[in-house]
């Protein structure tokens, strides 16, 4: 049994909830703290906050918004976009998150992960690793998969976590919005680089999406975005799935109080 | 009856914010304060904490907040410490070399065992939810985890675990790879959760309207 994590993943650009296709063509969903709410209580393990724009205007301007639901959602939050230093991390961290997704930054100071997870913590600090597969190699990418890094993706793994961080959050940018499934031989190769937890995140449209991620790689959770907002996928189809591979899911307050005596 | 008044100390480490906020949310409108006299003063005090056991020793002795929870812990009112809150209980931690606790429970903080088990790929740091069970029956008779719901689940982070020395102070526990792990200790009026019950949802919030209305 695996305590698997279901997580639901909120792109923001300006205040507004998006979602784009291969992190391009972004349309406009609606408040991300309505969402957000909404699926925390429908059985989201947690909720990860990115600034999509935040580098190109390096800042990261989700603070109100994490304030906002960090009041009323009661559930973890990893929040990225911006952070390039020590001060960003701190910052966002009092506003209520629990963790810090670094990426640009890592990869233009890849100290930084070691002087955030020193600060606070490994548990707080996660690299999101962003790839495109090229000439039969993972290479990342930053900017939402606009700058190369020069970096391959398994070795970038290993360097962020040898450097401190506490999880990696892993998007196939080539699968990502697509809704077509994950990529799979990736997500293994990443766990297997690693002895941290790993998120796999990008192409998840079906339950049997998930099932083949369940079943083929040790991933320790899913980040799930498009398939959430647009309603293609339900969180009750993602826990029946993961219950439905043998993995605890956890009950619901409002399912357990009216099923008591 | 007038609601109890809560501290939260608030000693530069971890996330006073969402305790204070989940407190609220129950109603309960709790003091973050590293003030002596107003923690002593208080019905009920809560030591959140997050990150490094050495570092949040630290900060504690160099405020003198150390002595200060021995004083209130004597009171006999209770005490409730949350993640690197609980571990700061123990006697000791191996957590980057050896560091000294409050000693407030016998027994010591170790970096939580991994064997190399393909089938249960249990990876450190935990970072998930999960069940908590009641460590032997009764165990859980007068705490804040007396009307916990059955199936439960609490969000736990870390990579280090409490282990008692006397197996009656530890009221809970959770499976990680086939293991069973401290969830939470409590000795008289003083009780530590490695979980977050700030950030575990309805059952969290449960939890800690239990503990303010203990």
């Amino acid at each position: 049994m695996r305590n698997f994590r279901l997580i639901a993943r909120l792109d923001v650009k300006m205040k507004t909830l998006i979602k784009g296709v291969q992190m391009e063509g972004w349309r406009k969903v609606g408040d991300p703290r309505e969402f957000a709410a909404r699926y925390a209580a429908e059985g989201a393990d947690e909720l990860m906050f990115t600034d999509v724009v935040a580098s190109l205007y390096q800042r990261n301007s989700l603070h109100q918004i994490v304030r906002d639901v960090a009041s009323e959602v009661f559930v973890p939050m990893t929040i990225g976009g911006g952070v390039r230093s020590v001060g960003d991390a701190g910052e966002l961290l009092a506003c209520g998150a629990d963790k810090v997704a670094l990426n640009t930054g890592a990869t233009q100071d890849p100290a930084l992960i070691t002087e955030i997870s020193q600060t606070f913590g490994a548990q707080a600090c996660v690299v999101a690793i962003e790839t495109v597969r090229y000439e039969g190699e993972w290479m990342v990418m930053t900017d939402n998969g606009r700058n190369h890094t020069g970096r391959k993706a398994l070795d970038w793994a290993r360097e962020a976590t040898d450097r401190g961080a506490g999880e990696i959050i892993l998007t196939a940018i080539d699968k990502e919005g697509l809704g077509r499934g994950m990529d799979l031989d990736l997500v293994s190769r990443v766990c297997d680089s690693v002895r941290v937890p790993v998120v796999a995140a990008g192409g998840i449209g079906t339950k049997d999406h998930l099932g083949a991620l369940l079943e083929k790689t040790p991933a320790s959770a899913v980040a799930v975005a498009q398939a959430l907002h647009w309603n293609k996928l339900s969180l009750d189809d993602l826990r029946d799935t993961v219950s439905a591979h043998g993995h605890f899911v956890r009950p619901l307050g409002a399912v357990a109080s009216s099923g008591g005596q | 009856m007038t609601q109890p008044n809560c501290a939260i100390i608030d000693y530069g480490i971890g996330n006073v914010f969402s305790v204070r906020r989940a407190l609220e949310q129950i109603g309960v409108e709790a003091e973050l304060t590293a003030d002596p006299d107003r923690i002593l003063a208080a019905d009920r005090v809560i030591l959140p904490g997050v990150g490094a056991f050495g570092r949040a020793m630290e900060k504690l002795r160099q405020d003198g907040l150390d002595r200060v929870v021995h004083d209130y812990v004597a009171s006999g009112k209770p005490f409730l410490g949350i993640c690197i809150g609980l571990q700061v209980l123990m006697e000791a931690s191996e957590e980057f070399g050896s560091h000294t606790g409050l000693g407030l429970i016998p027994g010591r903080v170790r970096k939580i065992p991994v064997e190399d088990d393909a089938a249960s790929n249990f990876r450190v740091p935990f970072i998930g939810w999960s069940p908590v069970a009641e460590s032997q029956s009764g165990a859980w008779q007068g705490t804040p985890l007396q009307d916990v719901p059955d199936p439960n689940a609490f969000y736990f982070v870390h990579s280090y675990e409490a282990v008692v020395s006397e197996p009656d102070h530890l009221i809970a526990t959770h499976t990680l790879g086939g293991r069973a792990i401290t969830s939470a200790v409590r000795r008289d009026n003083v009780m530590g959760v490695q979980f977050h019950p700030e950030r575990s949802a309805d059952h969290g919030l449960r939890f800690l309207e239990a503990f303010v209305n203990l």
